[in-house]
């Protein structure tokens, strides 16, 4: 190469040698800073960087478990399981959603809630995952998309189960029903146990039992990609079934006793008094449960809830109905056991009662009265004014007492949910919540279950079963045996004994328990119609509540049919059977249903007859 | 056998050492395209064919006598500075950058030219007076430099601006720049910052604000440098294994074949395997300066010597990068990244290398 310059190799040279030693110098050192970082990242951080990378890729999926069952107890299925089939899209699979929808409406009844819903869930959803567009879908809606699904890519059918109550409308409101858990109710449940599961009881066994039968979670570990799709299953712990309950409802009897109501609205609750078992839990009218397991539209949600009739109203344990003469037996119970001066000699009813210095007659039910009078007749025949003057000398918080003890005025404690308390009257409780003195006119109206005085008819039940049970009580309860999901032998629930109420006083029972075999066995019985030819003998006892206040000084007595329904009494009665070894307490109440003889005693027949007639067999 | 070699390798004008480290290196990378690829052999054999496409490049330029690349630097630096003015007004866009010139035939980019022009042209400079390099040359040198990177920076294409700006640095650095005028230079630069950040395109700044803290948005602009990290780090100290790195095979990592083939890398084969890759880098950049040393004139040690180091920058700011010392500049690792203009340049430029080593006895005065 020409040379055009003086210069000093050596001297460049050197010059070369210093900068690219400067040079390497620099290198090591920046390649120094890089293998610390390295040595940071892959050595000291390895354990965080290893976390990291594991959970990008693993996720930890819910596996819901399959809802206990529930029976009988005779093992009849009161509410299963359902397959059924479930319309899915997966968006990425499907190039026009709307039009596919669209198409799709031709062979499936898609509905506009279901299109809201889908389209909610379709935004919030990753491409890959199956947004439903219907559930249950109708066996004719899936087959004739069956036959049409090489025309829709990426719309599947899947079979999932969905709870079915078989019974319908007859135990809705003792069985309840599931519904989609939504977000609200997110905050009442463990979302733990609960991811993955769509459904929960909302009302009767299914809400108060929905620990029992949801059962418990499983999970599979699964591998994924950046995109979240599954590549494989990398661990699985099952999820356990839900336990199934054997009821203490007879099916048989529930039906009976739906039956015997006929289109009445009411309600009828039976006890085994030896245990506190339900027999049978009817309120009427009722819904088909069925209806809210996918979601009840609005529209028939609203005709529901907006009926006159209230059918969604669970009146066996919400209902407060006066529970009128029915407290009669139980506050001759109580005269006895205070030993009262009355309750061991007569009286004189002359057709009406007045306050000692008081003007206004308090009237008996019967115009002419009932001349000499007794407890015995006094219950057999309902006296009023005998009960006027028993209610006096007892006082109001006598017969709190006593009728507390007896299950008046508190609740009973069943194991379903909702269940209100009905309502004793004391004079501590009138200050309490009206701030007023109590008054003796007060006193005498509930002698004769009217006034403040309310009762629900599981209460009802629930006292008459503690009478039967000559004062042993039992807390009603309507599970009876819990068969674990795995299987094997269902487990029986030992009762749940209550104080018992002066059980030791026989011969005080026996007085009350005739007086109520007398209402239905005796010469003037009022029920009499009811009573069995042979076999076994019934205790009961009548009652009418007033629904519209007639005024007591009125002479003339009003024809009962000349009054609206809407303001007729409720009629109400409570029995047991049979009197020696009783087997069980009924309450029935019938909405506007005018006298409890007439009425309320043929419906408690049917109960009764129907579960001792399968006890025979 | 041994000696027939080396005299093969003679007659192509090839330095053994530095082919043998160029192509363990581009086999490496290979294995690691297949993996990061997804086991895609399409990939990998599309990039063995354009390996030997550049290796062909180095070959050819390895054949030029050091004359002919001395007189052709400048020509060569003016067509280069021609091209990046009419690619600024008539260049196709590609991927939201104007670098491409469509030349009917082929597409490629003049920036790619300035990767080895501007070093031969620094170079002829410096050799024209004796060294050390005098103000006045510098001072031409550095605006060349300046202006080539501020073009390249326009397009917007700031990862290899900055390796153009640094391979005309070296070679003035090695040229015996004073160290105050290097003093002051990077007083001015770090002056400059702010006024920088003002000409910065956003999703540049972006890419700043990221590195200072990728966690701020994980899911977005930070994912890739945490992602990265993630991989590397849960590499360990040997590795998951060949094929079993699960960010890159599960897809969390992202431009895994290209820009973060390094993270693939280093969550396969861990500490150990990065460990020896960038002493196989090394080695390279090290035979190069050891080639540098031994030229046989001033404008070989100075070409030579700026190639070599500025192949180190390569791999010091790709692997910076993706281990997160640095923030996100898209720039490949060389002979790994999938990608072909790049490496066709590179070799080219080692083929330079080879030439000045490999011509030296043919040369005398």
């Amino acid at each position: 190469m020409a040379k055009t310059r003086l210069s000093n190799p050596y001297a460049e040279r050197a010059l070369f040698a210093r900068r690219a030693f400067v040079a390497i110098i620099l290198v090591l050192l920046m390649s120094g800073a890089l293998g610390a970082q390295l040595v940071n990242l892959q050595v000291f951080s390895h354990a965080h960087y290893m976390t990291l990378a594991d959970g990008n890729r693993m996720r930890l999926e819910p596996v819901p478990p399959t809802r206990g069952l529930i029976y009988d107890r005779n093992g009849i299925l009161l509410a299963g399981n359902q397959p059924s089939f479930t319309l899915e899209i997966i968006p990425e699979q499907v190039s026009d959603i709307d039009a596919t929808l669209a198409a799709l409406a031709e062979y499936v009844d898609i509905r506009e809630q279901d299109l809201v819903r889908f389209h909610h869930q379709l935004r919030r959803q990753r491409r890959f995952e199956p947004v439903p567009v219907r559930f249950q879908l109708s066996e004719e809606d899936a087959s004739r998309f069956a036959v049409h699904r090489h025309a829709f890519p990426g719309v599947e059918l899947r079979a999932t189960l969905t709870r079915h109550y078989p019974y319908g409308e007859v135990a809705a409101h003792a069985i309840g029903y599931v519904g989609a858990i939504s977000e609200a109710d997110l905050a009442d449940v463990d979302a733990a146990a609960y991811s993955g599961t769509t459904h929960f009881g909302k009302t009767g066994v299914e809400s108060a039992h929905e620990p029992t039968l949801h059962g418990t979670v499983g999970f599979r570990q699964v591998e994924t990609n950046a995109q979240g799709r599954l590549l494989r299953v990398v661990d699985y712990s099952p999820p356990v079934a839900g336990d199934n309950l054997y009821l203490t409802l007879d099916a048989r009897i529930q039906q009976a006793a739906d039956l015997a109501l006929g289109e009445n609205a009411g309600s009828i609750v039976a006890i085994d008094p030896r245990n506190g078992d339900l027999l049978a839990l009817v309120s009427k009218p009722g819904f088909n449960p069925n209806l809210f397991v996918d979601g009840i539209d609005v529209a028939t949600y609203r005709s529901l809830e907006r009926d006159a009739r209230r059918p969604l109203f669970n009146r066996a344990l919400r209902g407060r109905y006066p529970p009128g003469s029915t407290v009669k037996p139980f506050l001759g119970l109580a005269a006895i056991l205070y030993r009262t001066e009355l309750s061991r000699r007569s009286i004189w009813c002359e057709g009406f009662f007045r306050l000692p210095g008081g003007e206004r007659r308090y009237r008996d039910w019967k115009r002419d009265g009932h001349g000499r009078t007794d407890l015995h007749r006094a219950v057999a025949e309902s006296c009023d004014v005998y009960f006027y003057e028993l209610a006096l000398e007892l006082g109001i918080d006598r017969m709190h007492e006593f009728m507390t003890a007896a299950g008046f005025g508190a609740p009973t404690g069943v194991d379903l949910d909702g269940e209100l308390a009905g309502l004793m009257p004391s004079t501590e409780w009138k200050r309490r919540t009206m701030n007023q003195s109590w008054f003796p006119g007060e006193t005498l109206i509930v002698g004769i279950g009217q006034g403040y005085m309310l009762s629900t008819p599981v209460q009802l039940a629930h006292s008459t079963a503690i009478v039967a049970g000559r004062g042993y009580a039992y807390r009603p309860r309507v599970v009876g045996w819990v068969q674990s999901g795995g299987g094997g032998k269902p487990l029986a629930q030992a009762p749940v004994a209550k104080t018992p109420l002066v059980p030791e006083r026989i011969a005080d029972w026996r007085t009350i328990v005739d007086a109520m075999v007398a209402v239905i066995h005796g010469p003037s019985a009022s029920a009499r119609a009811i009573a069995p030819r042979s076999g076994f003998r019934i205790a009961g006892k009548t009652g009418t509540a007033q629904v519209y206040s007639l005024a007591q000084d009125v002479d003339e007595r009003i024809d009962p049919e000349s009054i609206p329904l809407h303001l007729r009494d409720h009629a109400l009665f409570v029995a047991f059977a049979p009197v020696e070894q009783p087997e069980i307490a009924v309450a029935v109440v019938v909405e506007h249903g005018g006298g409890g003889a007439a009425t309320a005693a043929p419906v408690a027949r049917q109960v009764i007859d129907a579960w001792l007639a399968g006890r025979a067999q | 056998m041994i000696e027939r070699g080396a005299r093969v390798l003679r007659f192509l004008h090839l330095d053994g050492p530095l082919l043998a480290g160029l192509l363990l290196i581009a086999l490496t990378g290979l294995f690691a395209l297949y993996s990061a690829s997804g086991e895609h052999m399409g990939t990998v054999v599309r990039q063995a064919v354009r390996i030997g496409i550049a290796f062909g490049a180095m070959l050819v330029v390895a054949q030029l006598s050091p004359r002919l690349l001395h007189n052709s630097a400048p020509w060569l630096y003016a067509i280069g500075l021609i091209l990046l003015i009419v690619v600024l007004f008539a260049g196709d866009v590609g991927k939201g950058a104007q670098r491409w010139l469509d030349l009917g035939v082929i597409r490629f980019q003049p920036s790619e030219i300035m990767k080895l022009a501007v070093p031969m042209a620094v170079a002829w400079l410096c050799f024209a007076q004796p060294l050390p390099v005098k103000f006045g040359r510098a001072l031409v040198a550095g605006v060349m430099i300046t202006v080539t990177a501020l073009l390249i920076a326009r397009q917007p294409d700031l990862g290899t601006a900055l390796l153009v700006a640094a391979a005309g640095f070296f070679a003035l650095f090695l040229a015996g720049l004073r160290w105050r005028i290097i003093i002051a230079l990077g007083a001015l630069l770090t002056a400059l910052t702010p006024v920088l950040w003002h000409f910065m395109h956003d999703y540049q700044r972006q890419r700043v604000r990221m590195f200072l803290d990728p966690e701020k948005d994980p899911l977005g602009a930070g994912y890739h440098i945490i992602q990265s990290k993630i991989a590397i780090g849960s590499g360990g100290l040997f590795g998951k294994g060949w094929l079993n790195g699960t960010q890159s095979q599960l897809e969390f990592l992202p431009e895994r074949s290209t820009d973060f083939i390094f993270a693939v890398f280093a969550e396969e084969f861990g500490l150990f395997g990065v460990l020896v890759l960038i002493a196989a880098y090394l080695f390279v950049v090290g035979r190069g300066l050891w080639i540098a040393t031994n030229a046989q004139d001033s404008f070989g040690r100075l070409l030579a010597g700026s190639l070599a180091l500025t192949f180190f920058v390569y791999v010091f700011v790709n692997a910076g990068m993706v281990s997160g010392i640095l923030p996100v500049v898209g720039v490949p690792l060389p002979l790994f990244s999938y990608g072909g203009t790049a490496m066709v340049t590179l070799l080219a430029g080692f083929g330079m290398l080879m030439s000045i080593h490999t011509h030296r006895k043919l040369i005398s005065y």
